[in-house]
């Protein structure tokens, strides 16, 4: 027995009333050492720390790094000496947390520049290529590439949105879409609206979807946009959602629009919703513009 | 390749240098801070600390002892590379703009812009035994963005905005040489970049081109064309290839969203002048180029502020044209 007490290691059990306020800087013997575990096939190497944070918790730090061997390197005398040379200057500060220089996630590669008349060689299908097996998957809803980065890391972030998005924006019939020229001037008038502004490309893809309108009527006072997206979108992608909303009080008027991409997808949202019960009202579901051939 | 992304720098990158080993990268950028890397793995080593001013240009000796930096701050400070101390400062009237080491590390060349009523000059100082005056040459209009030794010391090539490549005596200041106007660049010459040899150079240039000179006899040997003006250039050590990086004309930059990644290196078979692929990934335009003098790797600094570090792939080194 008294072999197996000496054996045990330095941390004999403190009384914490004890303790003085002040001696936290000294507990770090209370701390388990610090673990490396090597690195292992695939270069993951571990390191397991143990430190105390500014509210005295007992934090656990582990650092996963992956060690890449990126080529033999002939080096010279002088180099390998420089190797051991002391940070200067604002290096001195750094500490192990400063993410100064990191290895790219993506790989980049020399594009060779394709001759007129090759054709382009096909993605991989799933998008996955290059995810490694059992890794974490990605995905991004910006520009919908998978493993690589989340939405709100998405170096895309301000680029046009894919369809699925639900913009507070008056499809056709309802809403302030009359030019609001008719009289004042001074009034504010929305870029796309103004004079000189694209029509075209804009007017031809927001016909070509106000085509596949669909108004749904008798909606419960609490609809919003987001919950008629989430009914409509399982018959297939929708470019808008508009619920028209009373300013003064905040309630639904009782009915909105919603804009398919694919006209069948709305008409088989009008089949299979016109009369369906919704948050305690029977729903009213029909084509917005008088049934277009 | 998995580039190294090295975001030291706050502004935009102006120059990237190796070291003669090809152990550690110097870099200088707008925020007065020149910093050192190890050209294997990225690694920050240290900053210099002393200039206040954007740090144009700088050159390192070929022991990596000591580190010569020009800034616009109007001083040219000579460091000790391994401890980041200030050993001297040369001061001027005017920005200093580009510095070189002679070969043996005894002379230096400086040009400094135009700038209130001086106008620009280039300059050589030497440095050992002890910091002092040599030669002051007085002439070209408009800035002198790049100037460098000649083989054998006995000429510095200089290159401006006025796209004028002139060949100096660096003894007596003569000039000797002039690119001529028809064949040469047709506007501002951003950067210059000497062979390993020195017995040819590149110059990219605002005219979305860059054209390889013979040093001796300044004749054009041969262009590359870019679709946009060219910031920085470089010729590989190892293979027969140049990189060149470069901007976005200002009326393209309202509609290309910056944060896309799309400003690439292009790099150029150097005899057959023919595009072998592009490097993408910057963030902005790309203002310094630089070989590994053992011409397996290459790093790039941006208008972004990162610096990119990348080491070839072993395909790189299999590319038949």
């Amino acid at each position: 027995m008294a072999a197996i007490d000496s054996m045990r290691p330095q941390a004999a059990k403190l009384r914490w009333g004890e303790l003085d306020e002040d001696d936290g800087g000294d507990l770090d013997f209370l701390l388990p050492p610090r673990v490396v575990e090597g690195p292992d096939e695939n270069g993951i190497k571990k390191t397991i720390e143990y430190r105390f944070d500014d509210d005295g918790n007992k934090v656990k730090v582990t650092t996963t790094t992956r060690v890449r061997k990126l080529g033999k390197a002939r080096v010279s005398k002088k180099a390998r000496e420089r190797r051991n040379w002391a940070k200067f200057g604002d290096a001195l500060q750094e500490d192990l947390g400063s993410r100064l220089t990191m290895v790219s996630t993506e790989e980049i590669l020399l594009e060779r520049p394709r001759a007129p008349g090759t054709k382009e060689e096909p993605t991989i299908s799933d998008g996955l290529g290059g995810v490694q097996p059992g890794a974490v998957l990605m995905v991004c809803r910006t520009c919908g590439k998978k493993g690589d980065h989340w939405t709100s890391k998405c170096p895309y972030k301000d680029l046009a949105q894919p369809t699925e998005t639900f913009v507070d924006r008056p499809s056709t019939a309802d809403g302030p879409s009359a030019a609001p020229s008719a009289g004042k001037s001074t009034s504010y008038v929305p870029p796309s609206l103004r004079g000189g502004a694209e029509r075209t490309g804009t007017e031809m893809s927001r016909r070509r979807n106000d085509e596949n309108s669909v108004r749904v009527t008798n909606l419960s006072e609490d609809t919003r946009e987001p919950d008629l997206l989430e009914l409509f979108r399982t018959f297939g992608p929708v470019s808008r959602v508009y619920v028209a909303i009373d300013q003064k009080t905040g309630m639904s008027r009782g009915f909105g629009f919603v804009n398919f991409v694919h006209r069948e997808d709305a008409e088989r949202a009008i089949n299979k919703l016109n009369g369906y019960g919704y948050d305690n009202l029977i729903l009213r579901v029909e084509w917005a513009t008088p049934r277009p051939n | 390749m998995r580039p190294i992304l090295m975001k030291g720098h706050e502004r935009p990158l102006t120059f990237l240098k190796y070291n003669r080993e090809g152990d550690l990268l110097f870099s200088c950028a707008k925020d007065h801070t020149p910093t050192v890397w190890f050209a294997d793995d990225g690694q920050r080593l240290g900053t210099y600390r002393g200039h206040n001013g954007a740090v144009w240009c700088c050159d390192v000796s070929r022991d990596s002892t000591r580190l010569i930096t020009g800034s616009a701050d109007q001083t040219v400070k000579l460091w000790d590379v391994q401890t980041g101390t200030q050993l001297y400062s040369f001061n001027f009237n005017s920005p200093a703009r580009s510095v070189d080491f002679s070969i043996g590390d005894k002379l230096v060349v400086i040009t400094t812009d135009p700038f209130m009523g001086n106008p620009s000059t280039i300059q050589v100082k030497s440095i050992a035994p002890h910091p002092s005056d040599l030669l002051t040459i007085k002439g070209p209009q408009g800035r002198i963005n790049r100037a460098v030794w000649g083989p054998l010391n006995k000429t510095i090539i200089s290159a401006g905005e006025d796209s004028v490549i002139r060949i100096w005596d660096s003894e007596t200041g003569e000039l000797l040489k002039e690119s001529d106007k028809e064949s040469g660049h047709q506007k501002t010459i951003s950067s210059l970049c000497m062979s390993a040899d020195k017995s040819h150079f590149l110059t990219g240039s605002g005219d979305k081109s860059a054209k390889l000179w013979d040093s001796r006899s300044l004749t054009l040997l041969k262009t590359y064309v870019m679709d946009r003006p060219v910031n920085a250039c470089a010729i590989s050590p190892l293979l027969d290839h140049v990189v060149i990086g470069g901007g976005q004309e200002a009326v393209n930059v309202t509609m290309t969203d910056r944060r896309a990644g799309k400003f690439e290196a292009k790099f150029y078979h150097k005899i057959l002048q023919e595009e072998i692929g592009g490097v993408k990934g910057h963030f902005g335009p790309i203002n310094a180029l630089a070989f590994n003098p053992d011409g397996r790797s290459f790093s790039s600094g941006g208008e972004d502020g990162n610096v990119r570090l990348h080491h070839f792939d072993p395909e790189y080194f299999s590319i038949r044209m």
